[in-house]
């Protein structure tokens, strides 16, 4: 049986709606990314082999629907709301719904680069919706064109009188047929000349309805299997010791001891290259132990007897590298990029009737996520196979490729269910780390991180220090903003050229940007050893927390409610245009404080036993806003009351939503409250969860209210980390209520004990 | 495969081949199956359920089990299982997250409200939290909020909001295992 690829609709130049044709009794339809004249489809399609689907459907003559979710599931949901968009343009019941997770889409390109099949897979980077929004809905609207189009020849009704509905086409005469006994039909059809209209928005049945996760059973009942825990008989088990240095060196090693555990079965040295970008290659030097079961393995890396030769970066340390930012901001030095320069800060700044300023202090933050870097890999003489909790298939087979030489056609990439990512799977160091050793050690590896290779190992998130001047001017309006902020660029080291540095530590048009008439923002470049990398809803978790407390400070000064002095600056409702691309929609942002206010009894500000704070933001065309109450008894502060609204334009999933909400604001409350990563003699020193402790059961809210602004018709924008940067200003402006202690440090209950 | 001596002392074979010796080991109870560990007495339980009998439900956390991610049920009483030695537990009964539903499939009341509050992040904390929040249950059927508070799991993503929901969800209806 041959594969038929000439049955394809054009979208553009490189994007074809298609049908599969000859995919036994199924209809199997998806979008392709190709260039035109490509090879034909690899045969496994046609089979039960679902893996190599795409982000397609295959309806089978039961009325089964396998619908494949291309990205990566970090636990933000696209593996249940993708499939939904697309299920629901085809009009099938949910419940006969089942969804694969995907692994890498790759083929042979002509040119010697591979071809991406599926297009872009990345998850947990905030754009999975948005990214895949059009082409699942067209993908959807074929095969559901299709399905009329064959019921309508068998009933002999035109095509136009056919309703559908839960996997089934009803004729206006009540008959009925399955969606199942159609598809042998439909998958013969030709294809119209244009890709079939989706539905207008009022005929949605699924998309803005609450749905579970599509993996909840399998995960409440232990069967869902993320990477860390597939095996492979052959394997070997490897468990690493780093150099706590990532350019230092071993000086001596005994690996006597550790060969003396039964089931130990090699030791070998893992160097990082030179001139590879992070995540390339190995983070630091390494010994690896490699024994046949985990428990060995661990044993033997534990009497490794290993010295390590320091590097250069053994002079660094976090609290130093602070003292520095301070004195650089504290400096009249230029600084190393102006980011943005509105109106004219030094005039404003001669008319000024009151001046405020602050500077703010946040720490380093480590990923800690749930299931630490592992990779299953497998190689064979010019094919691999792994199996790797990644946010970036296509990164991770970059990395092998390099390593091994194999065509990427020939690497298979499985992407179970993560267990979290938040940035730290966009580098792929543990899978440079497992290849290199399943090379050395000619036999498939299975390698595991330890918690405390992970907690000392990672890409940090760089810490920060603000420091904002104001203006404000005799009708008590801000009339300059002045912020200055040192950081050590998570870029750096990355390929971006020297003037893009800055763009992962502030963003051109964040808050207040646009709405002050005299606006600067610069960032001061530091030096770090330290391995920085993307990290969650960066850079505006830093920024928000700065600027929104600032923006309360304001309001202390001038006596006013701080909900009133925000409500001034973004005055009327309008659309400013943003640097970076879109608009900012003051409206939109007024609505979601405004919401959250009502919701919390925000008029009882000034008289609440408890403090409330409150804060808001904006970030990639979505709007977000918190109140939350906290009560101080007896020394002890309590969060009492937490509320979040989100407007994300179109809402895919609202209970999936809800979870994103609820889930951001508790990471965003943990890390505020507890958490942070701090150096000595260019040292780590947070081992464990003990030492980097995420907020308990007790510390955090009983519930996040959450409010999400009905959709109007707008595109979705994404939605995983947007309630992450305003819960911790909102919390610390409460707590400045209830305690009369001004939080500018965090993490902020060291800070507040300190302080109070 | 039945043991040698379940048979009694069976006659050396004519050709001379001796029957193998029993192998002894620790006996454990795991889901209401037996099984005898035969390796390393010290190897703690979670790489004898991860590795060997490859039941994965019970998660890595860390070296300390910490945050939770690898707690268990022995003889009915959270514990965490990197911190269990096998030679801590012979006859002993272990439940893991893949033994909390009955036999039939029929969930237990508070993974149903897990599935139903949607209590789920990347999921990989979740065995940990539903160990927890069932052996709270069964000591106390109707816990408040400060009984919710002492456990002692962690979460990543975010989810102790809507776990606490399910529990109090799973205490309304039918409280209690299976
Ligand atoms: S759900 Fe991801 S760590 Fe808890």
């Amino acid at each position: 049986m041959s594969a038929n690829t000439s049955n394809g609709i054009r979208l553009s130049r490189r994007r074809f709606l298609q049908v599969l044709a000859g995919a036994a009794g199924a209809l199997v339809v998806g979008v392709r990314f190709a260039e035109a004249g490509e090879p034909p489809l690899p045969p496994e399609w046609l089979g039960n082999d679902f893996h190599d689907l795409g982000a397609y459907v295959r309806i089978d003559s039961e009325g089964n629907v396998l619908i494949g979710a291309r990205d990566p599931d970090t636990g933000t949901g696209v593996a249940t709301a993708l499939p939904m968009i697309l299920a629901d343009e085809l009009d099938a019941d949910w419940n006969r719904v089942s969804v694969v997770h995907l692994g890498l889409g790759v083929e042979a390109g002509n040119d010697g680069h591979p071809l991406w099949t599926y297009g872009r897979q990345r998850g947990g980077t905030g754009d999975s919706i948005p990214a895949a929004w059009a082409d699942l809905r067209l993908a959807g609207a074929l095969a559901r064109w299709l399905i009329t189009q064959a019921a309508a020849r068998r009933l002999g009704i035109a095509a136009d009188r056919l309703r559908c509905e839960a996997g089934t086409v009803i004729a206006p005469d009540g008959r009925r047929v399955t969606y199942g006994s159609l598809v042998d039909d439909a998958s013969k059809l030709d294809l119209p000349t244009h890709a079939p209209a989706p539905k207008p928005p009022q005929r949605y049945t699924l998309i803005g309805k609450p749905v579970g996760d599509v993996d909840a059973h399998a995960i409440v009942t232990g069967q869902a299997k993320y990477a860390i825990d597939h095996h492979e008989a052959e394997a070997l088990v490897a468990v690493l010791s780093h150099c706590p240095w990532p350019d230092g060196s071993l000086a001596s090693i005994d690996t006597a001891p550790a060969l003396a555990v039964k089931g130990v079965v090699k030791v070998l040295q893992l160097k990082p290259e030179a001139d590879q970008p992070p995540g390339h290659t190995v983070i630091a030097p390494a010994v690896a132990v490699l024994a046949e079961s985990t428990w060995a393995a661990l044993q033997g890396r534990d009497r490794l007897k290993l010295e390590w030769k320091p590097g250069p970066s053994a002079a660094e340390n976090s609290a130093a590298l602070e003292q520095q930012a301070t004195a650089l901001l504290d400096s009249q030095s230029a600084p190393t990029t102006r980011v943005r320069d509105d109106g004219d800060v030094e005039k404003a700044s001669k008319y000024a009737a009151i001046r405020v300023e602050a500077t703010y202090y946040q720490p380093w933050l480590a990923h800690a996520c749930a299931e630490p870097m592992n990779c299953l890999v497998r190689i064979d003489k010019d094919k691999a196979s792994l199996v790797v909790p990644t946010q970036s298939p296509q990164q991770a087979c970059a990395v092998v490729q390099r390593l091994t030489g194999i065509a990427p056609e020939s690497i298979a990439i499985r992407v179970p269910r993560v267990g979290g990512g938040y940035g730290r799977r966009l580098d792929h160091d543990y899978v440079a780390e497992a290849v290199l050793l399943a090379k050395a050690a000619n036999k498939p590896v299975r390698l595991l991180w330890t918690r405390g290779e992970d907690f000392t190992h990672d890409y940090y998130r760089p810490a920060s220090v603000h420091k904002i001047n104001a203006v404000i001017d005799h009708k008590r309006n801000l009339a300059g903003w002045n912020q200055r902020i040192a950081s050590a660029s998570a870029l750096a080291g990355r390929g971006v050229p020297a003037d893009r540095l800055w763009s992962s530590e502030v963003s051109a048009d964040q808050l207040p940007a646009g709405l002050v008439p005299n606006f600067r923002s610069d960032w001061y470049a530091q030096q770090s050893a330290l391995p920085r990398g993307p990290h969650r809803a960066m850079p505006h978790l830093a920024n928000a927390f700065a600027a929104e407390s600032f923006i309360d400070e304001i309001a202390h000064q001038l006596r006013e409610d701080p909900m009133k002095t925000r409500l001034r600056l973004l005055g009327e409702p309008r659309s400013i245009t943003l640097q970076g691309g879109g608009t900012l929609d003051t409206g939109r942002l007024r609505n979601v404080l405004q919401l959250v206010a009502d919701r919390i009894d925000w008029k009882d500000w000034l008289h609440s036993v408890n403090g409330l704070g409150i804060a808001c933001w904006h970030m990639d065309g979505a709007y977000v806003a918190h109140a939350i109450e906290t009560s101080l008894q007896n020394d002890k502060l309590g969060i009492e009351r937490v509320v979040c609204a989100v407007d994300v334009g179109r809402v895919i999933n609202p209970l999936g939503l809800e979870g994103q909400v609820a889930g951001a604001t508790l990471d965003a409350l943990s890390t505020a409250l507890n958490l942070a990563i701090t150096t000595r003699d260019g040292k780590v020193q947070q081992h464990d969860w003990k030492a980097y402790p995420l907020a308990s059961m007790a510390q955090l809210p009983n519930s996040v209210e959450t409010i999400i602004v009905p959709d109007d018709g707008r595109p979705p924008a994404g939605a995983s980390f947007l309630a992450m940067p305003t819960a911790a200003p909102a919390l610390a402006n409460s707590v400045f209520r209830v305690s009369a202690v001004r939080v500018r440090r965090l993490p902020l209950m060291r800070e507040f004990l300190r302080l109070s | 495969m039945a043991p040698a001596q379940a048979h009694g002392t069976p006659a050396v074979p004519e050709s001379g081949i001796t029957p193998v010796a029993v192998r002894s080991g620790i006996a454990v109870e795991i889901n209401g199956e037996r099984f005898v560990h035969t390796g390393d007495p010290q190897m703690p339980l979670l790489w004898y359920l991860r590795d060997v009998l490859w039941l994965t439900g019970t998660k890595y956390g860390g070296e300390h089990g910490e945050n939770g991610a690898d707690l268990v049920l022995v003889d009915g009483k959270p514990v965490s299982a990197i911190g269990q030695p096998m030679n801590r537990l012979a006859d002993k009964r272990i439940t893991t997250v893949e033994g909390l539903a009955a036999n039939d499939g029929t969930l237990h009341p508070l993974q149903q409200a897990f599935i139903d509050e949607d209590a789920i992040g990347c999921g990989y904390c979740t065995p940990g939290w539903l160990i927890a929040g069932v052996a709270l249950l069964k000591r106390k059927p109707h816990p408040d909020d400060s009984d919710i508070d002492q456990l002692p799991n962690s979460c990543r993503c975010g989810v102790q909001t809507r776990v606490r929901a399910a529990i109090k969800r799973a205490a309304a209806g039918k409280a209690g295992p299976a």
